[in-house]
């Protein structure tokens, strides 16, 4: 993934709160905010993972004129997406989140603009319970400020398993 | 209010109920704010006719969303210097989810003042649906 342009908005920020359910009104209350030690509204911890809607290629949102593995006239668009997959291991098809770290160098507020970019990092094995061999891998993220400046470094590692494992965890 | 190195212990606790009743509406708002529109956790026909799960389940992400509010409640604004979890249980429509939070350490660094806290996020059967670590700065 490479994001080159996340704009941190009031608005975004706003129904990123409500989806979490977080009342505090420092990520809406502009008011409050200006009188904060930060001075101003700021972004909830995981809200970097929003960046997903400035990558342009982003393959877990559908795409004009392009076909989407969801379900429409047919349960699937996409015949290979029972196969699964996507380029972020986070999840898609058979693959699933598995841990999310993030490390704060500042905090992000409303006003910053963020670019991010997304390497590769480890890759290891494990043998699972009810879901045959467990294949982790780590993507680390860094998020940072228009100067160049490091904010947010975020780790995601996603695991894929051989086969869908039952009801009650992976 | 940012919390003061007086007032923790190591050991101390807190519980919040983070949700009630996870309504497949509340999952499509997350997906929408956050943008993972994954057919996993927003579309109940390929969740289970081609995936082959029971039902949608919400996004890893926005169990740690809602686990996040325990630590910035106690902690206080813009104070977290750290924050890590691992998914270990899915997290199905109409469960109700509480996080427990645990002050493990205070610690000094450079003449500040840390905490490092656990976090364990359970359903209403007691099963952990997320565990995890975070670290703020104290006054």
């Amino acid at each position: 993934m490479a994001v080159e342009h996340f704009p941190i908005e009031e608005g975004h920020v706003l129904c990123f709160a409500r989806a979490i359910g977080d009342p505090n009104p420092a990520y809406v209350d502009r008011d409050l905010a200006a009188k904060s030690e930060v001075g101003g509204i700021i972004a909830p911890p995981t809200f970097v993972q929003a960046s997903a809607q400035f990558d342009p290629g982003y393959p877990l949102r559908p795409h004009d004129g392009q076909p989407w593995f969801g379900s429409g006239g047919t349960p699937t668009g996409v015949q290979s997406a029972i196969e699964g997959g996507n380029d972020t291991g986070t999840s898609g098809g058979s693959g699933l989140h598995a841990e999310q770290r993030y490390e704060y160098h500042r905090t992000l507020r409303v006003g910053d603009v963020l670019s991010a970019e997304t390497k590769p990092g480890r890759t290891w094995q494990k043998q699972g319970r009810r879901a045959g061999a467990l294949i982790f891998s780590e993507f680390v993220t860094e998020y940072r400020d228009a100067a160049g400046e490091l904010v947010i470094t975020a780790t995601t590692v996603g695991v894929r398993t051989e086969r869908v494992p039952e009801r009650g965890g992976s | 209010m940012p919390l003061r190195a007086a007032e923790v212990q190591v050991g101390d606790s807190r519980e919040l109920i983070l949700v009630e009743d996870l309504t497949r509406t509340r999952i499509v708002q997350y997906a929408g704010a956050s943008g993972d529109y994954n057919p996993l956790h927003t579309d109940e026909v390929f969740a289970k006719d081609v995936a082959g799960y029971p039902t949608v389940f919400a996004h890893g992400m926005l169990v740690m969303g809602m686990t996040g509010r325990i630590l910035t409640d106690w902690t206080g604004d813009a104070r977290l210097t750290s924050y890590a979890v691992r998914f270990v249980g899915q997290v199905w429509p109409g469960d109700t989810l509480t996080a427990r939070a645990t002050i493990d350490a205070v610690r000094d660094v450079n003449g500040e003042r840390f905490v490092d806290l656990s976090v364990v996020t359970r359903n209403q059967r007691g099963d952990a649906v997320l565990t995890g670590t975070a670290t703020a700065r104290l006054d």
